[in-house]
């Protein structure tokens, strides 16, 4: 069933988001238990990519063969091939004894690095972005924010997630937000199921583009992905997303400055929005816009097909 | 209700399905809609409040349940907060304010309770009403009135997908638009939509009446437009004045939707007593 949430606070203005998105998150754990992700968009510093990956599973980590000399190994391994392209690392932050934080500046091909890391045996890039940190894993909100110290992220919008495991394995590797690799800052989550995503995913595949899971909803992001490559606005391409894939969806994108939303012709899957004048927010339930605003709000359901998008 | 005539009263009896109607007219003062045994006696006089802001969904039903049972016939309930399923399972008269939103499944399952809602309700709100009213000042939610049997629901805002689906009695009014697959199968009673409506309007209605006021996306399967009679305008009027409401270009330019009954495969007979014919 999931749970998906979105926040955006206009004007450029800043809000203690990561403590916003984990209160809204938490109202909706009875829609998913199983995971939970963030996509937090903070100011970020010009030039600076920061670097979210992991190098295992939270499960290998209970019983996974010498897990603990290879995830040092695995973490070695990710730092010799950054300094082989000639990213300079900056910063590096041990979120958990197997995701990691870091910030890093590079001009070359970002693709290429990416790729070159993500070669790598078990290692997965969660995402890599200048606004973007991708964070997930397995627990509710509170559980995951707690462990990767979300409380006190200040940043402009945010997307996230509660998953309720449906079509794939639970694991950080099946959970959203979904990185639309390899753009920079973009970023995806899903309520829903797809049913034409083995066709579209196989097409995909075949022009180049990286599935790590086989989680449907990963389909969404790479197309989108896809079509950004091919010079559409993210309007577009999620207008297009309408038309194009099959099933049953609610999804929120977020790119570095802007937020949108996307139902299907349906209205299958279920989004309240709240707007006013500084602050937009959207979620499955009321109950997680009211967690940030206890007052009473007029929200309203957008309606099937609908296509919204704000800007920071 | 008191003196208005019920539109059965009025002569409207075509959405009746072989027959037989099942449609049921809330009165207040109606002593056959309250025919459960285990109905605690409430006076309307009697008035009680509480804040449910840090109360759990059970404990919140529960609360209204005691005041029922010590003769509380006006309950207001203060930060609903749209929190799930609540003011479910009432088979008893009573006035019932919630001042907020409620979320999804809210006033499900009720049979006789006048309920007032000052905010939102999420989806499904009244789904499987038997009798009642139910009033909400804002916007609801997909599946508003799912199911439902009998009485008054109205939202005076904007509603969801699949608004009415399966309706099989009472009346639902909309004072906004509505979404797409509004009226899905419907099978007795009348919707009224005030504002416009999506994508599929009426699909595979078997029965009932849907009355449009603004415009129409595109028609489902089987609706068909109909003549608007005087009786139809005379029953719109007085229904939509009892809710201080009124049709934005007024009731003439409404549009009144039934079933066209292409899809009809029915028998009179059933199959055993086919047998015996044969």
């Amino acid at each position: 069933m999931c749970g998906i949430a979105g926040l955006i606070w206009k004007g450029g203005v800043t809000s203690d988001i990561g403590t916003e998105m984990t209160q809204m998150l938490q109202a909706l754990k009875h829609r998913g238990p199983d995971s939970t992700g963030f996509a937090l968009y903070g100011k970020g510093d010009e030039g600076v990519h920061v670097l979210r990956f992991k190098v295992a599973e939270q499960e290998e980590m209970k019983t996974g063969f010498d897990i603990h000399r290879l995830v040092v190994e695995r973490k070695a391994a990710v730092d010799a091939r950054l300094a082989e392209m000639g990213a300079e690392v900056i910063e590096t932050e041990d979120a958990t004894e197997y995701a990691f934080r870091y910030h890093f500046k590079f001009d070359g091909d970002l693709k290429r690095l990416i790729d070159f890391i993500e070669d790598l045996d078990g290692v997965e890039i969660l995402s890599v972005g200048k606004a973007l940190e991708l964070i997930k894993d397995l627990g509710d909100a509170t559980v995951v924010s707690d462990q990767y110290g979300l409380k006190g992220f200040i940043g402009t919008h945010a997307i996230g997630h509660t998953r309720m495991a449906t079509e794939s394995d639970v694991d950080i590797r099946s959970a959203h937000p979904y990185w639309a690799y390899p753009f920079n800052d973009v970023s995806v989550v899903h309520n829903g199921q797809l049913t034409n995503y083995w066709t579209m995913r196989r097409d995909l595949e075949r022009r180049g583009h990286r599935f790590m899971s086989n989680c449907d909803s990963e389909l969404i992001a790479v197309y989108i992905a896809d079509q950004i490559d091919r010079g559409d606005e993210l309007e577009g391409a999620m207008q297009r997303t309408i038309d194009v894939i099959d099933g049953v969806f609610t999804y929120l994108v977020a790119t570095g400055n802007q937020l949108g939303m996307a139902k299907d012709v349906m209205g299958a899957k279920p989004m309240v929005l709240y707007e006013s004048d500084e602050f937009v927010g959207l979620a499955s339930e009321e109950v997680a816009i009211r967690s940030i605003f206890p007052r009473e709000i007029d929200t309203w359901d957008p309606y099937q097909g609908e296509v919204k998008v704000w800007a920071a | 209700m008191g003196s208005v005539t019920t539109s059965h009263d009025m002569g409207l009896h075509e959405e009746q399905l072989a027959g037989r109607t099942q449609q049921r007219f809330f009165s207040a003062t109606e002593e056959e809609n309250f025919t459960y045994p285990w109905a605690y006696e409430v006076d309307f006089e009697k008035s009680a409040e509480f804040d449910a802001a840090d109360l759990e969904i059970a404990e919140i039903n529960i609360a209204i349940r005691d005041l029922m049972k010590s003769g509380h016939g006006t309950i207001t309930v203060k930060n609903p907060r749209a929190k799930h399923s609540l003011g479910v399972g009432i088979l008893n008269r009573l006035n019932l304010n919630f001042e907020g939103s409620l979320g999804y499944f809210g006033c499900g399952l009720i049979d006789g309770p006048n309920i007032h809602i000052s905010g939102r309700v999420g989806w499904s709100c009244a789904e499987n009403m038997m009798a009642g009213k139910v009033v909400i000042e804002k916007n609801a939610g997909s599946l508003f009135g799912a199911a439902i049997r009998g009485g008054d629901l109205v939202c005076k805002g904007q509603a969801g997908a699949r608004v009415g689906i399966d309706q099989k009695g009472g009346t639902i009014i909309v004072g906004d638009s509505v979404g797409a697959f509004t009226g899905f199968m419907m099978q007795r009673g009348r919707m009224i939509i005030l504002g416009d409506a999506g994508d599929n309007l009426g699909d595979s209605m078997y029965d009932g009446t849907i009355y449009v006021g603004g415009k129409i996306a595109s028609l489902g399967v089987d609706c068909v437009e109909t003549e608007m009679t005087d009786l139809d305008k005379r029953y719109l009027e007085g229904k939509l004045s009892q809710y201080d409401m009124s049709a934005p270009n007024g009731i003439d330019s409404m549009i009144k939707l039934t079933s066209g009954k292409q899809l009809w495969n029915y028998d009179n007979l059933e199959p055993t007593e086919k047998k015996l014919v044969l």
